[in-house]
């Protein structure tokens, strides 16, 4: 049994890479996959933004091909297959579930590069790349803790990974340092983008009291949901959504993926194309903290904008001790900073959220 | 004023074109749709119904087909049996799902041995775990009476949050660093459903279909319990006189629907997605029921309605990447199809009366 499977998928191999070469083209095609559709002002919309933003800079030189809503599993690694069938020479898969789906094929097509963004598996042809985030979500949790009057933050929060503890960490920190009877009531709403389980959810934690609330899902609707009730913040996620602004969207965090795609590209128009993995934050512009508005007061706008320029600048570390977990344990000590190893794979709350993580 | 008049006599010949007819209109209205989005509607619909099958990627594309129709086509067999008597298993997905975790959960317990049984032990988990879940809304149904569209329904939501759990906890890989989802199963060579045939498609839940298939057309056709189904059906009175046990073909219908998507969910688990994963339901539990429909409730029409089925999803995919079309266009062209099919049917039992509004 073992024998002929690897007889018969490396004649599959040769069959599509055959396929893959007698394609082989002028101009660069550049193949973008994505969770959600382009229009949902979010997290896909933000990629999509980088992708023109590709056609744009290199014009005639690049083709570029999308596909929107995939679901993350089969239907991936066939999105994926027709892509790289069809000649596209650079693709950029957008969002973590496509992780095996993107090593699968990228094994079948040897000459194709691909991108996994805020994945962990790579290989010769697959570079994965994701934003720090937390730095954005530290400076919302400053403005957050200085804003309420409840003394309750909602956060509705999707899948629980790594990359979504770290935000719900780094803004508890920072909310907790300038407030420390501040609360978090944490949402699970196991969907990036779903307009409908988020209002709920935002509706849910206003009721509950929460008078700030934090996304780290895709869509505008908890934005909306809180539009109409007194005295409620939010922040934008993934994009400005700068069209709630200036209540009650106070500020937001904007990935900006535009100079990552265009320098990935030039790389495979140069032929210097290798395998990395890139994680980078405010300091190289890949995580942007958009307009904070005028309903925050001068005195904490100007405390929020000091906090973003010292992370950019290096001179502050989001995660800096003392720290401890949630069940008390020590983390990091004085003074010391957390290395990026626990952060990417970070399963646990630091003290003082009260919430579990669900498994 | 509008009123629809049962026809007295509706053709049966019209009765088995329906579907044929409805696909037509689909093509004609998604045409418009897809020209009103700027697209050429010829590309479009060549591209979605013709390139899959005879195209340049077609090497590739007609094992996809197998793929994805494999699992439509063993749930919506399934269901066909209960819809025929008036047994509505709405709650597919649900069992789909749970086939999968108690399949997979089977495997990765014996990981990382290497034992000849251990995939059909999965296959039978897989069967037994639908089956047991769609045994939830039989026994309250035939116990208490309650609805099984509902009951069966709501399980599916159930189901989801089992799913998440699972993801996230007792079946976590444990070298995934944290990250939900369990480990791989097409990694695990003992555990695998790996094409029979590479490049094919073909793996042992197409064949499984196949088998279904033919089994149901045997049953319904050649057995007292497929005469008691389609009598309960047609005239649930007279198959009371005619000795029916209401209770006993309630069981029957939920029970083989559950084991078969249970073991559609085992399938696609253990082959084309490969892990227990938050997301790894994709609809095919709700897309079976309109197969079933599309098929006339008969075996060789839901064979063919599973493969056009799949047909608009590999086809609709590839018009997105290729031609730019958004995939809400796709999602409303296959809506359509199912439209189309309710009005051709309420066209073949009914007809239109233009008449003057009276007071009753």
């Amino acid at each position: 049994m073992k024998r002929r499977n690897v007889l018969a998928g490396a004649a599959l191999a040769m069959s599509l890479g055959g396929a893959a070469l007698a394609g082989s083209h002028e101009p660069v095609k550049v193949g973008f996959i994505y969770v959600g559709p382009v229009g949902d002002g979010g997290w896909t919309y933000e990629h999509n933004q980088g992708r023109l933003a590709v056609e744009e800079h290199f014009g005639d030189a690049v083709e570029t091909v999308f596909q929107e809503s995939v679901p993350e599993g089969a239907d991936a690694e066939r999105a994926l297959t027709q892509m790289a069938l069809q000649g596209a020479d650079l693709i950029f898969t957008t969002s973590f579930g496509y992780m095996d789906p993107t090593i699968n094929v990228a094994a079948k097509f040897p000459d194709v590069k691909f991108e996994h963004a805020t994945g962990y598996k790579r290989a010769d042809n697959v570079s994965t790349y994701s934003a720090r985030f937390y730095e954005g979500r530290a400076v919302q949790g400053h403005i957050a803790g200085k804003m309420t009057k409840t003394n309750k933050v909602g956060y509705i929060a999707s899948f629980p990974i790594p990359e979504v503890i770290r935000g719900i960490n780094a803004a508890y920190i920072h909310a907790k340092k300038v407030n420390p009877d501040i609360e978090f009531s944490i949402i699970w709403a196991y969907t990036w983008f779903d307009p409908a389980k988020e209002a709920d959810a935002a509706n849910a934690l206003i009721e509950q009291g929460a008078d700030v609330i934090l996304q780290h899902t895709d869509s505008t609707a908890p934005q909306a949901a809180a539009q109409g009730v007194d005295g409620v913040i939010t922040f934008g996620q993934a994009s400005d959504m700068s069209e709630y602004a200036p209540l009650p969207r106070v500020s937001s965090i904007i990935d900006n993926w535009a100079p990552y795609y265009i320098a990935r590209t030039q790389a495979v128009i140069d032929g210097t194309w290798a395998s990395v993995d890139t994680w980078d934050g405010i300091g190289p512009g890949m995580v942007e903290i958009g307009e904070i508005s005028d309903a925050v007061p001068a005195d904490v706008k100007a405390e929020a904008e000091a906090m973003r320029d010292a992370i950019a600048a290096g001179g502050y570390h989001p995660f800096t001790g003392p720290l401890k977990k949630q069940d008390g344990s020590d983390w990091l000590a004085e003074g010391e900073v957390a290395d990026d190893g626990t952060l990417a794979g970070m399963n646990f709350y630091v003290e003082g959220l009260t919430a579990t993580i669900p498994n | 004023m509008i009123r629809l008049e049962k026809r007295p006599n509706p053709s049966r010949a019209v009765g088995m074109m329906t579907p044929v007819l409805a696909v037509l209109l689909t093509m004609v209205a998604g045409g418009i749709l897809f020209a009103a989005l700027g697209k050429n509607p010829f590309v479009a619909i060549k591209t979605i119904f013709y390139d899959p099958i005879l195209g340049e990627f077609a090497f590739y594309y007609r094992g996809q087909l197998l793929v994805k129709g494999g699992p439509l086509i063993l749930i919506a067999i399934g269901l066909s049996l209960g819809f025929r008597a008036g047994i509505w298993n709405i709650g597919a997905e649900g069992q789909y799902i749970i086939g999968a975790i108690c399949g997979a959960g089977v495997g990765l317990a014996f990981y990382p041995a290497d034992f000849w049984f251990i995939f059909p032990l999965m296959v039978m988990a897989g069967a037994a775990g639908g089956f047991l879940w769609a045994m939830i809304p039989a026994i309250l149904k035939t116990r208490f009476n309650t609805n099984e569209i509902l009951v069966s329904l709501l399980l599916v939501y159930v189901a989801e949050q089992l799913l998440a759990s699972m993801s996230l906890g007792l079946l976590r890989n444990p070298d995934g660093a944290g990250f939900p989802g369990s480990r791989n199963l097409r990694q695990y060579e003992a555990a695998a459903n790996n094409e029979l045939i590479a490049g094919t498609g073909m793996h042992w839940g197409v064949a499984a279909a196949f088998v279904a298939v033919i089994l149901a057309y045997i049953l319904l056709n050649r057995h007292m319990l497929g005469f008691q189904i389609r009598l309960t059906g047609e005239s649930p009175r007279a198959a009371r006189f005619g000795g029916v046990k209401p209770n006993l073909l309630v069981v029957f219908c939920l029970g083989t629907s559950g084991a078969l998507a249970g073991l559609a969910g085992l399938f696609e688990v253990a082959g084309p997605a490969g892990q227990i994963s938050i997301d790894f339901n994709v609809g095919y539990g709700f897309t079976a029921i309109i197969v079933a429909f599309l098929g006339r409730l008969h075996p060789a029409g839901i064979l063919l309605a599973g493969l056009l089925m799949a047909l608009t999803y590999i086809g609709g995919e590839a018009a997105q990447a290729t031609l730019g079309l958004p995939a809400a266009a796709i999602q409303a062209f296959q809506g359509m199809l199912l439209f189309f099919l309710l009005a051709v049917d309420v066209l073949t039992n009914y007809r239109i009366r233009w008449a003057k509004l009276e007071t009753a």
